[in-house]
Protein backbone atom coordinates (compact mmCIF):
# COMPACT_ATOMS: atom_id res chain seq x y z
CA UNK A 1 0.00 0.00 0.00
CA UNK A 2 1.03 3.14 -0.73
CA UNK A 3 0.94 6.39 1.39
CA UNK A 4 -0.21 8.53 -0.87
CA UNK A 5 -3.15 6.43 -1.82
CA UNK A 6 -4.83 7.01 1.52
CA UNK A 7 -4.22 10.78 1.88
CA UNK A 8 -5.47 11.56 -1.63
CA UNK A 9 -8.98 9.75 -0.20
CA UNK A 10 -8.59 11.67 2.76
CA UNK A 11 -8.25 14.94 0.23
CA UNK A 12 -11.35 13.43 -1.68
CA UNK A 13 -13.65 13.33 1.28
CA UNK A 14 -12.11 16.70 2.86
CA UNK A 15 -12.91 18.71 -0.70
CA UNK A 16 -16.27 16.83 -0.98
CA UNK A 17 -17.08 18.02 2.25
CA UNK A 18 -15.74 21.52 1.75
CA UNK A 19 -18.25 21.63 -0.94
CA UNK A 20 -20.94 20.56 0.87
CA UNK A 21 -20.59 23.43 3.36
CA UNK A 22 -20.46 25.92 0.61
CA UNK A 23 -23.10 24.61 -1.38
CA UNK A 24 -25.56 23.30 1.65
CA UNK A 25 -28.35 26.11 2.84
CA UNK A 26 -29.74 23.19 5.52
CA UNK A 27 -28.22 23.63 8.79
CA UNK A 28 -28.08 19.62 9.36
CA UNK A 29 -26.68 18.69 6.17
CA UNK A 30 -23.84 21.50 6.55
CA UNK A 31 -23.03 19.19 9.65
CA UNK A 32 -23.04 16.21 7.89
CA UNK A 33 -20.73 17.82 5.83
CA UNK A 34 -18.14 19.04 8.84
CA UNK A 35 -18.52 15.20 10.01
CA UNK A 36 -16.66 14.09 6.23
CA UNK A 37 -14.59 16.65 6.49
CA UNK A 38 -13.60 15.38 10.51
CA UNK A 39 -13.22 11.66 8.93
CA UNK A 40 -11.53 12.22 6.01
CA UNK A 41 -8.67 14.07 9.00
CA UNK A 42 -8.55 10.86 10.74
CA UNK A 43 -8.13 9.04 7.48
CA UNK A 44 -4.71 10.89 7.43
CA UNK A 45 -3.79 10.85 10.79
CA UNK A 46 -4.38 7.05 11.11
CA UNK A 47 -2.15 6.59 7.80
CA UNK A 48 0.72 8.46 9.03
CA UNK A 49 0.38 6.35 12.80
CA UNK A 50 1.13 3.40 10.13
CA UNK A 51 3.74 5.17 8.60
CA UNK A 52 5.48 6.21 11.39
CA UNK A 53 4.85 3.45 13.64
CA UNK A 54 3.42 5.61 16.39
CA UNK A 55 0.20 5.38 18.83
CA UNK A 56 0.11 8.93 18.64
CA UNK A 57 -2.25 9.51 15.61
CA UNK A 58 -4.29 6.93 17.10
CA UNK A 59 -4.59 8.99 20.10
CA UNK A 60 -5.45 12.16 18.20
CA UNK A 61 -7.56 10.63 16.17
CA UNK A 62 -9.70 9.35 19.62
CA UNK A 63 -9.68 12.96 20.69
CA UNK A 64 -11.03 13.99 17.13
CA UNK A 65 -14.06 11.58 17.53
CA UNK A 66 -15.02 12.86 20.87
CA UNK A 67 -14.79 16.95 20.15
CA UNK A 68 -16.53 15.41 16.69
CA UNK A 69 -19.33 13.94 19.53
CA UNK A 70 -19.63 16.94 21.51
CA UNK A 71 -19.44 19.54 18.17
CA UNK A 72 -22.72 17.66 16.77
CA UNK A 73 -24.24 17.30 19.95
CA UNK A 74 -24.18 21.35 20.79
CA UNK A 75 -24.24 21.56 16.90
CA UNK A 76 -27.87 19.97 16.91
CA UNK A 77 -28.65 21.48 20.12
CA UNK A 78 -28.67 25.08 18.26
CA UNK A 79 -30.19 23.96 14.88
CA UNK A 80 -33.25 23.09 17.09
CA UNK A 81 -33.21 26.02 19.16
CA UNK A 82 -33.08 28.22 15.76
CA UNK A 83 -35.95 26.30 14.29
CA UNK A 84 -37.86 26.66 17.52
CA UNK A 85 -37.34 30.79 17.18
CA UNK A 86 -38.11 30.95 13.62
CA UNK A 87 -39.53 27.82 11.94
CA UNK A 88 -36.56 26.85 9.49
CA UNK A 89 -33.06 25.70 9.96
CA UNK A 90 -32.58 27.87 6.16
CA UNK A 91 -28.49 28.84 6.90
CA UNK A 92 -29.17 32.18 4.29
CA UNK A 93 -32.15 33.32 6.41
CA UNK A 94 -30.11 33.77 9.59
CA UNK A 95 -28.43 37.62 8.67
CA UNK A 96 -29.26 39.36 11.81
CA UNK A 97 -25.51 39.65 12.00
CA UNK A 98 -24.60 41.16 8.74
CA UNK A 99 -22.91 44.62 9.60
CA UNK B 1 4.53 -14.86 -2.35
CA UNK B 2 2.21 -14.38 0.19
CA UNK B 3 3.36 -11.32 1.21
CA UNK B 4 2.35 -10.25 -2.74
CA UNK B 5 -1.23 -11.57 -2.23
CA UNK B 6 -1.81 -10.21 0.66
CA UNK B 7 -0.64 -6.72 -0.97
CA UNK B 8 -2.70 -7.25 -4.05
CA UNK B 9 -5.69 -8.19 -1.38
CA UNK B 10 -5.24 -4.61 0.17
CA UNK B 11 -5.02 -3.21 -2.69
CA UNK B 12 -8.44 -4.19 -4.01
CA UNK B 13 -9.79 -3.78 -0.84
CA UNK B 14 -8.80 -0.66 -0.21
CA UNK B 15 -9.97 0.40 -4.42
CA UNK B 16 -13.40 -0.77 -3.04
CA UNK B 17 -13.68 0.87 -0.18
CA UNK B 18 -12.85 3.99 -1.74
CA UNK B 19 -15.14 3.61 -4.43
CA UNK B 20 -18.07 3.69 -2.19
CA UNK B 21 -16.69 5.79 0.11
CA UNK B 22 -16.51 8.10 -2.37
CA UNK B 23 -19.75 7.50 -4.35
CA UNK B 24 -21.39 8.20 -0.93
CA UNK B 25 -19.89 11.07 -0.23
CA UNK B 26 -21.17 12.72 -2.83
CA UNK B 27 -24.76 11.56 -2.55
CA UNK B 28 -24.95 12.98 1.28
CA UNK B 29 -23.65 16.32 -0.59
CA UNK B 30 -25.84 16.17 -3.39
CA UNK B 31 -29.31 14.56 -2.52
CA UNK B 32 -32.56 16.20 -1.75
CA UNK B 33 -33.79 13.84 0.67
CA UNK B 34 -31.72 14.86 4.59
CA UNK B 35 -32.68 11.22 5.88
CA UNK B 36 -31.47 9.65 2.57
CA UNK B 37 -27.86 11.97 3.27
CA UNK B 38 -27.78 10.86 7.04
CA UNK B 39 -27.94 7.21 5.53
CA UNK B 40 -25.42 7.67 2.77
CA UNK B 41 -23.12 9.43 5.58
CA UNK B 42 -23.40 5.52 7.13
CA UNK B 43 -22.32 4.14 4.46
CA UNK B 44 -19.03 6.89 4.43
CA UNK B 45 -18.92 6.18 7.98
CA UNK B 46 -18.80 2.45 7.56
CA UNK B 47 -16.15 3.04 5.28
CA UNK B 48 -13.90 4.84 6.91
CA UNK B 49 -13.98 2.28 9.77
CA UNK B 50 -12.74 -0.39 7.61
CA UNK B 51 -9.92 1.73 6.07
CA UNK B 52 -9.11 2.14 9.95
CA UNK B 53 -8.44 -1.26 9.99
CA UNK B 54 -6.62 -1.54 7.18
CA UNK B 55 -4.50 1.02 8.40
CA UNK B 56 -4.41 -1.33 11.67
CA UNK B 57 -6.47 0.45 13.89
CA UNK B 58 -8.70 -1.51 15.17
CA UNK B 59 -9.63 0.24 18.55
CA UNK B 60 -10.01 3.26 16.40
CA UNK B 61 -12.38 1.26 13.98
CA UNK B 62 -14.40 0.25 17.04
CA UNK B 63 -14.82 3.65 18.38
CA UNK B 64 -15.64 5.07 15.29
CA UNK B 65 -18.46 2.53 14.85
CA UNK B 66 -19.35 3.08 18.33
CA UNK B 67 -19.30 6.71 18.57
CA UNK B 68 -19.94 8.18 14.81
CA UNK B 69 -22.69 4.74 13.53
CA UNK B 70 -24.18 4.17 16.96
CA UNK B 71 -24.79 7.69 18.96
CA UNK B 72 -24.11 10.78 16.65
CA UNK B 73 -26.05 9.03 13.29
CA UNK B 74 -29.26 8.81 16.19
CA UNK B 75 -28.41 12.38 16.55
CA UNK B 76 -28.66 13.42 13.20
CA UNK B 77 -32.10 11.46 13.20
CA UNK B 78 -33.48 12.79 15.90
CA UNK B 79 -32.58 16.34 14.42
CA UNK B 80 -33.92 15.76 11.13
CA UNK B 81 -37.11 14.53 12.89
CA UNK B 82 -37.33 17.34 15.33
CA UNK B 83 -36.63 19.81 12.86
CA UNK B 84 -39.25 19.39 9.50
CA UNK B 85 -42.80 19.08 9.39
CA UNK B 86 -42.36 16.02 6.51
CA UNK B 87 -39.91 13.51 5.71
CA UNK B 88 -39.29 13.37 2.21
CA UNK B 89 -37.93 15.27 -1.10
CA UNK B 90 -37.38 18.50 -0.66
CA UNK B 91 -35.96 21.32 -3.39
CA UNK B 92 -34.70 23.94 -1.06
CA UNK B 93 -32.06 22.62 0.02
CA UNK B 94 -29.16 23.95 -1.50
CA UNK B 95 -27.99 27.80 -1.38
CA UNK B 96 -26.87 30.09 -4.67
CA UNK B 97 -23.49 29.52 -3.76
CA UNK B 98 -23.86 26.24 -4.87
CA UNK B 99 -21.93 26.89 -8.21
CA UNK B 100 -19.38 28.61 -6.18
CA UNK B 101 -18.45 25.37 -4.22
CA UNK B 102 -17.19 23.12 -6.97
CA UNK B 103 -14.54 25.37 -8.48
CA UNK B 104 -13.41 26.31 -4.73
CA UNK B 105 -13.29 21.95 -3.35
CA UNK B 106 -12.04 21.32 -7.02
CA UNK B 107 -9.02 24.06 -6.58
CA UNK B 108 -8.54 22.65 -2.80
CA UNK B 109 -8.23 19.02 -4.25
CA UNK B 110 -5.81 20.06 -6.89
CA UNK B 111 -3.36 21.74 -4.32
CA UNK B 112 -3.47 19.23 -2.16
CA UNK B 113 -3.10 16.47 -4.96
CA UNK B 114 0.06 18.17 -6.01
CA UNK B 115 1.10 18.90 -2.51
CA UNK B 116 0.91 15.09 -1.65
CA UNK B 117 2.44 13.32 -4.74
CA UNK B 118 4.91 15.54 -4.92
CA UNK B 119 5.62 14.73 -1.15
CA UNK B 120 5.29 11.35 -0.97
CA UNK B 121 4.77 10.00 -4.54
CA UNK B 122 4.84 6.21 -4.58
CA UNK B 123 6.92 5.78 -0.84
CA UNK B 124 5.12 2.53 0.56
CA UNK B 125 3.88 1.72 3.59
CA UNK B 126 5.49 -0.70 6.20
CA UNK B 127 4.89 -4.53 5.34
CA UNK B 128 5.21 -5.37 8.56
CA UNK B 129 3.70 -2.36 10.77
CA UNK B 130 4.35 -2.26 14.19
CA UNK B 131 1.21 -3.86 15.87
CA UNK B 132 -0.28 -1.12 17.91
CA UNK B 133 -2.35 -2.39 21.09
CA UNK B 134 -4.81 -0.69 23.05
CA UNK B 135 -2.69 -0.30 26.34
CA UNK B 136 -0.09 1.35 24.18
CA UNK B 137 -3.10 3.89 23.21
CA UNK B 138 -4.03 4.22 26.99
CA UNK B 139 -0.41 4.66 27.56
CA UNK B 140 -0.31 7.56 25.57
CA UNK B 141 -3.84 8.90 26.60
CA UNK B 142 -3.06 8.44 30.32
CA UNK B 143 0.74 9.53 29.81
CA UNK B 144 1.90 12.62 27.63
CA UNK B 145 -1.12 13.32 26.65
CA UNK B 146 -2.80 13.42 30.11
CA UNK B 147 -3.73 17.46 29.78
CA UNK B 148 -5.40 17.38 26.38
CA UNK B 149 -7.83 14.42 28.26
CA UNK B 150 -8.65 16.36 30.68
CA UNK B 151 -9.86 19.74 28.55
CA UNK B 152 -11.43 17.01 26.31
CA UNK B 153 -13.49 15.78 29.41
CA UNK B 154 -14.40 19.26 30.40
CA UNK B 155 -15.34 19.92 26.41
CA UNK B 156 -17.73 17.09 27.01
CA UNK B 157 -19.21 18.20 30.26
CA UNK B 158 -19.66 21.46 28.80
CA UNK B 159 -21.30 20.41 25.50
CA UNK B 160 -23.71 18.20 27.28
CA UNK B 161 -24.77 20.84 29.61
CA UNK B 162 -25.32 23.25 27.20
CA UNK B 163 -26.87 21.13 24.74
CA UNK B 164 -29.94 20.52 27.77
CA UNK B 165 -29.61 24.38 28.63
CA UNK B 166 -30.20 24.85 24.68
CA UNK B 167 -32.59 22.29 24.04
CA UNK B 168 -34.96 23.09 27.68
CA UNK B 169 -37.83 24.19 26.92
CA UNK B 170 -38.43 26.83 29.68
Amino acid sequence: MLTSQFLLLGAILFCIGVYGVIARKNAVLVLMSIELILNSVNINLLAFALRNGSADGHTFALYIIAVAAAEVGVGLAMVLLIYRNRRSIGLDDLSEMRG
Amino acid sequence: MIAVELLAAQNIGFVILSVAMIVAALRVVTTSNVVHAALWLVVVLSGAAAQYVLLAAEFVAVTQVLVYIGAVMVLFLFGTMLTRARIGTERDLNNSYRLLGIPVAGLLFAAMAIAIVSSFGDEQLPNEPRVIGVSEISDQIFGPYLLPFWALSFVLLAAIIGAIVLARKD
